[in-house]
């Protein structure tokens, strides 16, 4: 009640404001009066008496002031604030917009760069409880998370203890009939409960019944949202629709949700319990799962990893043969999902942090020669009565006015990128961090934007407001703040430049080591000439392509086809491109040579006769396979010097023989051959080992062409496609790619690339930002040095001790900011350690060049102020004072 | 000129609350009543006396109305209201309750 009356009446007063003000006016006149009457009727003359009055009184708008601060409301004031801020913010254009675009640029990189994070470090994946989630793995020597057998599955699942449910996947290509003739579907083949795992139920439908994944259950697929969407124009009677995928009828019984994501398959449209077992599932010794589990409550990871391990052991003494050194993986599924990018992320979001912080200390450092011109103001403000709360509160309200401002664009900003730079990650790259997809201006994007801005601020307002000390106050009074550079500004604006330039070091050392490592990257020898290859993925189903005869004559078509296709010189085909990946390995055995069940992996590849002409890697002994290598014959291998290193050291390996474990007769070869390395694996990746079969004696129905083309290679890619097409077309074809685009998209080279022009980008900004902060503080020194100057030179400096004097306190600066920033280099640099290649973290001549061109820069930028200070004239700069 | 003695912390509001509750005067008269009921002892900084009396007009415990002095001038004089005795009586009793407080504290000592 007393409340509300309160408010009334100062809601009364504040109306009537004026009247407020007139009112207090007379009272105070009026006691002035009477006080003078008094000391005139004491015998005062009536001025000695009216000028004791007003000293006795004291300060009258101050006194004003305070009466209007207990009735007035805090925010009237705040806006009368508000509105002068604005005022001086449009009166000196040129600072407010560098300052405003400062913050713009650095809390627009900060911000998108932490919605990246955010979408795939921070959020949870779309699971149930995805932290009890783990990934399960076999582990070998060479693969450190390889996949499982189905028998190794099998046995594992009935004998571990940990797990609540465990289950697994493979990824699985399929050939979908379409009213626009075959098409090829990604999709992966899960075992039953796959799903109910990872805690995923259908938006529509169901999900898999325990035990449908049974070669004697009917065929069912579920899904994923896009597929529904796109394929099936979201309708809701796609459940229980058949479609056709590999020529086998399917029924459709559910559609997983909107945000499911599964990102170590990549693309996938169709899932499908795992029902016939394939040729590779009936071998304990052929793996081709991944595995997924839910902890039981209370079982840590690595409790689940020693029960997983000696489980491995235990089947490694049963079936030796095929398990010898098959040991146990467990991580979590989201360090499964997430541990490759994190290095990344956390790497280009310290970068763009790090821009802010430059970009906060410029503005801060531009505050602070503004409030060091604005002494005098505040000291008359003082004077004439405003509270040092109420400064303090101006100079925070000023850059409360920034920071919005910024913030506001910097959002804006924000956006935009996020926007652009997911447009920039090719599609096909997308699929395998789907996560991304998802990334929004969600609350925690926001509460992060929200904290940046609160911190710069309380940043920005606390440095000029630190120098309004009563005492301060008083002496820039008396001053008439003309003296020399603030003693805080000194100490304080100069020492952030410094941080500055630091800040600008690290971030160039750092994209020089990632351009570096880059360069190398793209530059590492690739066994192959890589310019004008067209590759396009090609998949042939049904019974017209299920004999080994068929096979062989199908891709002989495809080639004497693709042949003809105008620009292509030559054309041949292999199961498997270089730079996808190690993989698809087999246990090598030497005939003649000691073995004792060792497990040798060496990549396997099956290729055609005109491969390694076609691709241009050299044969450096023996022959290339011919056409007629085919089942007539005798069976032959070429290998890679690699292998005839590690195999064959100072033996002639040509016409050896090299078979399976067992040595069986059937899988006896001949090497007629050693090929040049040829970087099967990422660019980063070491080269290993590798036999190649001749394809016309191992053919398959899944095959990729590879042709050299005489013109740009990319503009033979459609009359590809259209080719095949010609041959049959229900063949299905996937990424129409050159050779250099599948480089360039490797997750090795783009991850690298990424970053190089990332931190590049960041690190141009630093530095220009860096040396504008420089330039600003030498030339903020000149124009408050500008009166000792001229005596200096009254009393007959030269100009070039004037230049010496300028460019040695940029160059104080500068040394400074350069070897601070090396040390920090070195440290950040090994924090980068894992996405370099190539690179030493203290790469010597990364370093010099960075602090080269900083040195350099800062030499320019402190050059037009010294230019300028040696050209004061001495009588002019005297008499200015 | 004499030396001011400065004001108990808190006590202003009470002061000028006892000193209108006899008979209602303008700002001056205040500050000049405080002064000589204390036989000079206690000085209200005019700086101090002002936003107290905005403050205490705030809470209602006084009204202000403008008036003709004796000296035919115009001036703002302040009345206590009904809530301000009460206050004052409240304000009174804590004060009291200290001064008893503190007495017995310094007798001890």
């Amino acid at each position: 009640m007393n409340a509300i009356a309160r408010l009334f009446r100062k809601l009364g007063f504040l109306t009537g404001r004026e009247k407020f003000d007139a009112d207090l006016e007379e009272e105070m006149r009026f006691h002035h009066e009477q006080q003078a009457r008094e000391l005139e009727a004491d015998g005062m003359t009536r001025e000695a008496a009216q000028h004791a009055a007003r000293r006795q009184f004291g300060n009258d708008t101050r006194i004003h002031e305070q009466s209007r601060e207990v009735v007035s409301f805090r925010a009237e004031s705040v806006v009368q604030d508000s509105r002068f801020a604005l005022r001086q913010l449009r009166k000196n254009p040129g600072f407010a917009i560098t300052a405003v675009l400062m913050l713009t640029l650095g809390i627009a990189a900060c911000v998108a760069l932490f919605a990246f994070v955010d979408s795939a470090l921070i959020k949870p994946l779309p699971y149930k409880d995805p932290s009890r989630l783990v990934g399960v793995y076999e582990s070998v020597q060479v693969f450190p998370r390889s996949n499982l057998s189905w028998e190794d599955y099998r046995d594992w699942k009935k004998m571990q203890k940990v797990y609540s449910s465990f289950d697994v996947w493979t990824g699985a290509g399929f050939l979908l009939n379409t009213p626009s003739g075959v098409q090829p579907a990604m999709g992966a083949r899960v075992s039953a409960g796959f799903f109910s795992t990872l805690g995923v139920r259908p938006i529509l439908g169901r999900d898999f019944r325990p035990g449908e994944d049974s070669a004697a259950k009917p065929r069912t697929a579920l899904i994923t949202y896009a597929t529904w969407q796109q394929r099936f124009a979201g309708r809701r009677d796609v459940v229980g629709q058949s479609v056709t995928l590999d020529g086998t009828p399917t029924t459709i019984i559910g559609v997983l949700p909107r945000e499911f994501h599964f990102a170590p398959r990549g693309p996938a449209d169709f899932w499908l319990p795992i029902q016939e077992l394939n040729g590779c599932e009936k071998r304990r010794g052929c793996h081709n799962l991944y595995g997924v589990a839910r902890l039981k409550d209370g079982v840590s990871v690595a409790t689940a990893l020693a029960d997983m391990k000696s489980i491995a052991a235990q089947l490694e003494k049963q079936y030796p043969d095929t398990n010898r050194g098959q040991r146990a993986a467990v991580v979590s599924l989201t360090e499964a999902i997430v541990g490759d990018v994190r290095p990344l992320f956390l790497v280009l979001f310290s970068g763009a942090a790090l821009l802010l912080l430059i970009a906060c200390v410029n503005v801060s450092n531009l505050l602070l020669v503004r409030a060091e011109n604005r002494r005098r103001e505040m000291a008359v403000r003082g004077a004439l009565g405003a509270s040092r709360g109420r400064l303090v509160l101006q100079f925070f309200i000023e850059s409360f006015v920034l920071v919005v401002a910024g913030g506001v664009l910097g959002l804006a900003a924000a956006y935009a990128t996020m926007r652009l730079l997911l447009r920039l990650i090719p599609s096909d790259l997308l699929d395998y961090v789907p996560y991304l997809q998802g990334m929004s201006f969600n609350p925690r994007v926001l509460g992060f934007a929200g904290l940046v801005a609160l911190l710069a601020v309380g940043i920005f307002s606390l440095a000029p407001s630190l120098r309004l000390s009563p005492s301060n106050l008083r002496s820039d009074l008396a001053e008439g703040g003309r003296g020399s550079a603030g003693t805080v500004w000194r100490r304080f604006g100069s020492n952030l430049v410094v941080l500055e330039l630091a800040i600008a070091v690290v971030l160039l050392a750092g994209a020089g080591l990632i351009t570096r490592s880059f360069y190398h990257l793209l530059h590492v020898e690739l066994g192959f000439a890589p310019d004008h290859l067209a590759t396009l993925e090609v998949a042939a189903s049904g019974k017209a392509y299920e004999k080994p005869e068929q096979q062989v004559l199908l891709a002989r078509q495809i080639v004497t086809t693709v042949k003809t296709l105008p620009g292509v010189q030559s054309a041949a085909i292999s199961t498997r491109l270089p730079i996808s990946g190690n993989g698809n390995t087999t246990w090598i055995r030497i005939l003649g040579h000691p073995y004792n069940g060792e497990h040798n992996e060496v990549n396997e590849r099956e290729v055609g006769s005109e491969y390694f002409a076609t691709i241009k890697s050299r044969i450096v002994n023996g022959r290339y396979f011919t056409e007629t290598d085919d089942a007539s014959r005798p069976k032959v291998l070429i290998i890679n010097q690699a292998l005839a290193k590690k195999f064959f050291p100072g033996e002639d390996p040509i016409g050896k023989k090299i078979g399976d474990t067992s040595l069986s007769p059937d899988s006896m070869r001949e090497i007629v051959g050693v090929v040049d390395d040829i970087r099967e694996g990422g660019l980063n990746e070491e080269i290993w080992p590798a036999v190649y079969h001749p394809f016309n004696q191992d053919p398959d129905n899944y095959l990729t062409i590879v042709a050299r083309t005489s013109q740009a290679e990319q503009a033979v890619l459609p009359g590809l496609v259209a080719g095949i097409h010609k041959v049959d077309p229900n063949i299905g074809t996937r990424n129409p790619l050159t050779m250099v685009q599948i480089i360039n998209n490797s997750p090795t080279a783009y991850i690298q690339c990424t970053a190089a022009w990332l931190v590049g980008g960041f690190a141009v900004l630093a530095l220009v930002l860096g040396v504008v902060g420089l330039y600003g503080v030498i030339a903020y020194s000149v124009s408050q040095r500008t009166r000792e100057i001229g005596v200096r030179m009254a009393l007959g400096a030269q100009k070039s001790s004037v230049y010496q004097l300028i460019l040695k306190e940029a160059g104080v600066l500068t040394v400074l900011g350069v070897v601070a920033g090396l040390a920090c280099a070195i440290g950040a640099a090994a924090f980068m350690g894992k996405l370099l290649f190539g690179v030493r973290s203290w790469d010597i001549p990364t370093l010099a060049s960075v602090a080269l061109l900083l040195g350099l820069s800062a030499l320019v930028a402190s050059f037009i102020p010294a230019r300028r200070a040696a050209s004061v004239n001495p009588v002019e700069a005297l008499r200015a004072e | 000129m004499a030396r001011k003695t400065d004001l108990l912390p808190g006590t202003l509001d009470m002061l000028i609350l006892k000193t209108l509750s006899r008979v209602p005067l303008h700002g001056y008269g205040i500050a000049l009543s405080i002064k000589s009921a204390s036989d000079d002892v206690l000085t209200v900084e005019e700086g101090s006396l002002y936003p107290a009396l905005q403050r205490l007009l705030l809470q209602g415990w006084v009204k202000a109305e403008w008036k003709i002095t004796e000296t035919n001038r115009r001036a703002r004089y302040y009345t206590l209201t009904a809530a301000g005795q009460k206050q004052l009586s409240h304000e009174l009793s804590q004060f009291d309750q200290m001064i008893v407080a503190i007495t017995r504290v310094l007798q001890d000592a």
